[in-house]
């Protein structure tokens, strides 16, 4: 891997360390992100493990699932159940929450996220 | 009054204010209002001269009172002038005004008549605005056209000195004709009352005093023939119930569902905000969808989320017979999409129900409480309650909760279902606690989960001079038996040793109560935001029997009742309540009571204590970390405050 992309690149975490359709909490220097495997379609995402209803560090610990008919994949807060798109992190709920979402590269079992936004 | 004249007084012929406007009870109304205010009404009163000499003194009147005045203002209503009619031998009503037809004719076709002198359907107009329409429909009859009067909207709405007053469609009708809506507040002074058609569907008129805010919105909902909402009565009492958060009142909502098509607890979050704030008013927002898409004539599906075509009963039956042990399995055979945070708690209880397998196998698709098997509190902390069956607990057991608690900088407090509650747990740190209390033979209380918490119990026979009989052992006894079972909901218990109900048994899921001759049992009760209280089950019942129809009531509950769902809602929902149920459990209507039995008795066979299997376990334990490229670092944004001695959450 060369210098740009390791710097671009975070290691996160191992593919084992998130449980199968459902998140956990990594940290990169003083920020918390969620990484999510959705193992179901195949797919990583992450977001900021806050949500910004109550401010609480607890995204990672929410179900996953989608949403529609285009099947928006979604993340619920465990506090009071307040959705986000994993896309684009938009509240689904009906809120004016925004939050961020990061892409995820899986590498010889190895998550990586992008944090050079 | 605002010119300054001390006295005021009222002269009104009638026997009551505004006898054209309003009924008698508003009538009623606004007379106290005024005279709140200040002004003398005198009902009845006939003025027979005006006396003084150069200047006004005093009104006299006929029945021979007199009233002294420095200033008459003189408001008269309208009398047909039909005096020319009854010289010509025109047809006039028997209490004046000269009849005409829809084209304001009279009985001789080449004379019209239109305005205050003409009596069209038994209704004199006073007003200059029917006139015109009057006019205008002769104008046109006459110039060839062809036009009919259709009566004129008398609706009114203003304000006496302060008072909104206002009457609108037919106000008087009365019933048989139709139903009637009253709303009457002496305090406040504000009288409301709506005519409905007899089914219930249109409103025809009524009459606001005191507050008329509703007068537009009920003239057009009048003028227009607008279908009313499930409860017409929101009409004029406004927000009761809704949401209190966003201030979303019950018509909104209903409005919603006629208005904007909105059929899911979702869509009206978006629609309305109703149930944003802290959510406790969903299942009642659920419930007012439903009715008045009922109402409406909207068809009506039980399912449980977007992914499910299914309510939870036919969703519980499918998985049972069709042997589905997986989430995905489940959502590929009888579902669609991924899944989300409604579906998945819903089958991962229906899964434990049916195969009561250990709910860690598939955490992702628990509940956070379920996943962590801790209650998630303020600040992503977690608080951990240890079993105390029926409240009962020894010195040793409290020695140990209090050298956890302070080990682990852990608030404590006394719960409601007489346990101690731990709060301000680390995720990191559940498993280490659970593996020093389990060391002292405790296990989970299951407080996190849609379980059986507490069989709450009073001291009974063993200590108390009026126990009946020992409903400690008796507690004991059932919260052992029924812990760690699933449900839709959470399920709490009480035994009392006498009637005093020092156990409060009858506000609770299911409730026992000590008697001469054995137990009571009662269920479906409740506490929380709508408190009812728990119906007799049985009575006079041996322990055994006691249990026995548990056994029943519990299974029957587990398998019929729609996600998170109370047993007090679950009955209310229920067609035909009470009778209904006593004749399932006690009488075994359907004759599954043994099926039920062996149900219930797989369940209490196959309790394990999951923290126990969680702490014995490594693999199981590495979940409980903040950080998993981190485990065993703390989340280091948990902040505590300090008070009384303790620690608590920082508020957000």
């Amino acid at each position: 891997m060369n210098q740009a992309i390791a710097t671009r690149w975070f290691l996160a975490c191992n593919v084992d360390d998130i449980p199968e359709n459902g998140g956990a909490c990594v940290k990169y220097n003083d920020t918390q992100i969620a990484i999510y495997n959705f193992s179901r379609r195949g797919e990583w995402y992450a977001t900021q493990n806050l949500c910004p209803h109550k401010q609480q560090m607890a995204l990672s610990r929410g179900m996953i699932g989608s949403t529609g008919e285009v099947c928006e994949p979604k993340v619920a807060c465990p506090f009071h159940k307040k959705t986000f798109s994993l896309i684009t992190g938009e509240c689904l709920s009906g809120d004016e929450y925004q939050i961020i979402t990061y892409p995820v590269q899986v590498r010889d079992g190895k998550v990586y996220i992008d944090v050079n936004q | 009054m605002d010119l300054g004249v001390p006295e005021t007084h009222v002269i009104e012929f009638a026997p009551r204010l505004m006898p054209r406007q309003i009924d008698a009870i508003g009538s009623n109304m606004l007379q106290s209002k005024l005279s709140q205010l200040g002004l003398k009404i005198h009902l009845n009163k006939n003025t027979s001269t005006i006396q003084g000499n150069g200047k006004m003194e005093s009104l006299h009147f006929t029945d021979d009172t007199s009233l002294e005045c420095d200033m008459l203002v003189i408001s008269a209503g309208i009398r047909p002038r039909d005096e020319l009619a009854h010289l010509s031998g025109l047809n006039t009503g028997t209490r004046g005004g000269i009849l005409v037809n829809e084209k304001l004719q009279t009985n001789d076709p080449a004379i019209f008549a239109v305005g205050e002198c003409a009596l069209y359907d038994g209704m004199i107009y006073g007003l200059v605005a029917p006139g015109y329409e009057m006019a205008e429909v002769v104008a046109a009859n006459l110039s060839g056209a062809s036009k009919s009067f259709a009566g004129f909207d008398m609706s009114t709405k203003l304000k006496l000195i302060g008072v909104d007053v206002a009457s609108f469609g037919d106000p008087y009708i009365t019933e048989p004709d139709c139903r009637t809506i009253i709303f009457e507040d002496t305090h406040q002074g504000v009288y409301k009352r709506i005519n409905l058609t007899r089914d219930g569907k249109y409103l025809l008129g009524g009459i606001l005093i005191g507050d008329a805010a509703a007068y537009n919105i009920l003239l057009q909902t009048v003028n227009n023939k607008i279908t009313l909402p499930p409860h017409p009565e929101d009409l004029i009492l406004g927000a009761r119930g809704g949401c209190s958060c966003e201030a979303v009142s019950k018509g909104t909502i209903c409005q919603a569902v006629t208005g904007e098509q909105v059929t899911t607890v979702n869509g009206m979050k978006k629609c309305t905000k109703a149930g944003t704030g802290c959510g406790g008013c969903i299942p009642m927002v659920k419930d007012l969808i439903v009715g008045t898409m009922k109402a409406n004539g909207m068809y009506v599906k039980n399912d449980i989320c977007e992914h499910f075509p299914y309510s939870r009963q036919e969703l519980y039956d499918l998985i049972k017979i069709n042997q589905v042990k997986h989430y995905d399995s489940v959502l590929n055979k009888f579902g669609k999409g991924d899944g989300c945070e409604i579906c998945k708690p819903a089958v991962a209880s229906i899964f434990s129900s049916v195969w009561n397998e250990l709910i860690v196998k598939q955490d992702t698709i628990q509940d956070s409480n379920d996943r962590y098997l801790a209650n998630i509190q303020k600040g992503g902390t977690y608080s951990v309650v240890p079993r105390v069956a029926g409240g009962e607990i020894t010195p040793d057991n409290l020695i140990l909760i209090g050298s956890v608690a302070k080990k682990y900088g852990l608030y404590t407090k006394i719960t409601g279902g007489q346990r101690i509650d731990m709060f301000g747990a680390h995720v990191s740190d559940l498993p280490d606690i659970w593996e020093e209390l389990m060391q002292g033979g405790m296990e989970s209380g299951h407080a996190y989960g849609k379980a059986l918490r507490t069989v709450k119990s009073c001291v009974g026979s063993t200590w108390c001079r009026f126990g009946l009989h020992d409903s400690v052992s008796f507690a004991v006894e059932l919260e052992n038996r029924y812990q760690g079972i699933r449900a839709p909901h959470k399920i709490k218990s009480g035994v009392s040793g006498c009637i005093r109900e020092c156990a409060e048994a009858q506000s609770k899921d299911f409730g026992v109560i000590a008697t001469e001759k054995g137990w009571n049992l009662y269920v479906c009760g409740n506490g929380g935001s709508k408190p009812q209280h728990a119906k007799l089950l049985a009575s006079d019942i041996d322990k055994e029997t006691c249990i026995r129809y548990l056994d029943r009531f519990l299974m029957f509950y587990i398998k019929t009742a729609d996600p998170l769902t109370r047993t007090a809602t679950w009955l209310n929902k229920m067609e035909g309540g009470m009778s209904y149920l006593h004749n399932v459990i006690v009488n075994d209507s359907l004759g599954i009571g043994e099926q039920l039995e062996k149900e219930i008795q797989v369940l209490i066979d196959g309790y394990m204590c999951e923290w126990k299997e969680v702490v014995e376990d490594p693999e199981l334990r590495k979940r409980f970390a903040h950080f998993v490229n981190a485990p065993k670092e703390k989340d280091p944004t948990v902040e505590f405050v300090e008070m009384r001695g303790q620690v608590h959450a920082k508020q957000w």
